[in-house]
């Protein structure tokens, strides 16, 4: 599995109002990139336009493959909401997409992603039985077992409380390393952490922003880290950075 | 056992302030018997009673089966076809708009003076709360769950069977417990419009004889078993409806 690089070019309406300017974004291939802005941006919907989901916009462009491969089978989503059926368990949740295929699961990549988000023995529980950070290491491990070159990230760590969110965040990027990740959020701390390219989305367009130089994921008290979050804050607020 | 015993007290209550108005109006018993009066007749009464609860019970139950399946059915039917929606959805609410009690006399004179004619009217009056409601349910299955089976390029067979159908369970564990009050309604209906059995008739029989003790016997009798019925299937789907289990 080789990823690809995917690039976006377009723009958005929303019946006469523009939802978002012409805009050119590429996710390298086997990176983080980070998508950073405020609500309402439209940053959620670039991703859900790149997972081939609905948005309720229009969007006037093209989203390829540097590979020139199909984008929309080679994607696997995650978002804010751990989306864990309660019905069902720990399990059948992670196997999900190879139940509603139709295909057989791999039980030998279960059990070794199972290790991996350490929840072998919570296995067989119902997602009621979890904590937050287990849940959305489920979702993790869910995501993962699509096994796509392609991973889209909604905010997924955003309801989490601050330490566990750190630890998700280190456990996605050891477990996501080599795939071409979109990460989605409005944390400046978390895109200062976790991009390998940060990208501040505003209606007007987008603007790259260098990212620290430390290997992801970045220490949360390095001081290129808090450097960089300060700045993406203050650009967010609308100072001159 | 506690939940029971607000309703346990508010029910002796009533039946306390029916025998004072009773002993004080000193109304004639076939205007208006009395609860002593009515127990000891269901007392005297109690094998008759038992043997029309019985029929009673099995037109019920076999209503409810029927009405609950073919409802599950019909639902499926309208979440999986954008054809059956335009055909079907305008009709079934039409018929919701007939009063079913006015088909009672047609379905006797179909189906017969026994239990299928009864079985029917009890089928006609849940088919379309269980329908409606677990359609309901397959029709709201929240968005995200959706999203994530589109991005696993799912097919919807597999969405209907794994997503939609459990998250809709709750929908119809409603529309069912729903049903389980209404379907001997149906049957008694059936019962009044022609019978040789069951309570509907026996409380027919027993007002033509201004035996109105009896009647009220076997009203009350019916009540108890309604909220039987109620509760039994309240259990059953406690689990569709995700209360613990």
């Amino acid at each position: 599995m080789t990823a690809p690089e995917i690039i976006v070019q377009g723009q958005a309406t929303i019946g006469a109002a523009q939802l978002f300017a012409p805009l050119s974004l590429s996710l390298a291939a086997g990176k983080w990139t980070c998508l950073l802005g405020g609500s309402g941006v439209g940053k959620s919907t670039v991703l859900r336009l790149i997972a081939g989901l609905q948005t309720g916009a229009v969007f006037d462009g093209s989203i390829t493959a540097s590979d020139g491969g199909e984008v929309v089978p080679r994607v696997a989503y995650m978002a804010q909401d751990d989306l864990l059926l309660p019905w069902a368990t720990v399990t059948q949740n992670i196997t999900l997409g190879a139940r509603l295929r139709g295909e057989r699961p791999d039980q030998e990549r279960l059990q070794r992603l199972l290790g991996r988000v350490r929840l072998t023995e919570h296995a067989s529980k119902k997602p009621a039985e979890l904590s937050g950070g287990q849940r959305q290491r489920v979702a993790l491990a869910r995501t993962l077992m699509e096994d796509k070159p392609v991973i889209l990230l909604d905010e997924p760590f955003s309801a989490l409380d601050a330490q566990t969110r750190a630890d998700m965040q280190d456990l996605a990027v050891e477990l996501l390393a080599g795939r071409t990740v979109l990460l989605v959020t409005h944390d400046p701390g978390e895109a200062a952490r976790l991009g390998h390219s940060i990208v501040v989305m505003e209606q007007s367009g987008l603007t790259h922003c260098p990212p620290p130089t430390a290997d992801v994921p970045r220490k949360v008290d390095g001081l290129d880290t808090l450097a960089a979050q300060a700045a993406l804050l203050r650009m967010l607020r609308g100072e001159a950075a | 056992m506690t939940r029971y015993l607000p309703a346990l007290a508010a029910t002796i209550f009533a039946v306390a302030v029916w025998q004072v108005i009773v002993s004080l109006t000193d109304l004639p018993k076939f205007i208006l018997p009395g609860p002593l009066l009515v127990a000891e007749t269901w007392w005297k009464n109690r094998a008759i009673i038992a043997e029309h609860t019985l029929i009673t019970g099995i037109e019920v139950l076999i209503g409810l089966g029927l009405g609950a399946a073919l409802g599950v059915v019909t639902a499926i039917q309208l979440a999986t076809s954008r054809v059956a929606r335009v055909l079907v959805q305008p009709m079934l609410v039409f018929t919701q708009a007939l009063p079913v009690f006015a088909l009672a006399p047609i379905l006797t004179l179909w189906l017969g003076y026994g239990l299928w004619s009864k079985v029917a009217m009890a089928v006609l009056i849940i088919y379309f709360p269980v329908t409606a409601s677990f359609f309901d349910g397959l029709m709201r299955t929240p968005p995200g769950y959706l999203d994530l089976a589109r991005t696993m390029q799912a097919n919807p067979r597999a969405v209907l069977w794994y997503i939609r159908i459990p998250a809709a369970l709750p929908n119809l564990a409603s529309g069912l417990r729903l049903a389980a009050v209404y379907a001997p309604i149906g049957a008694v209906i059936g019962e009044w419009v022609g019978a040789s059995k069951g309570l509907g008739y026996l409380m027919l029989l027993a007002n033509g004889r201004a035996k109105t003790d009896l009647m009220f016997a076997a009203m009350l009798t019916l009540g108890v078993f309604s909220v039987l019925l109620h509760l039994a299937v309240r259990k059953a789907t406690a689990r569709m409806a995700g209360e613990g289990g």
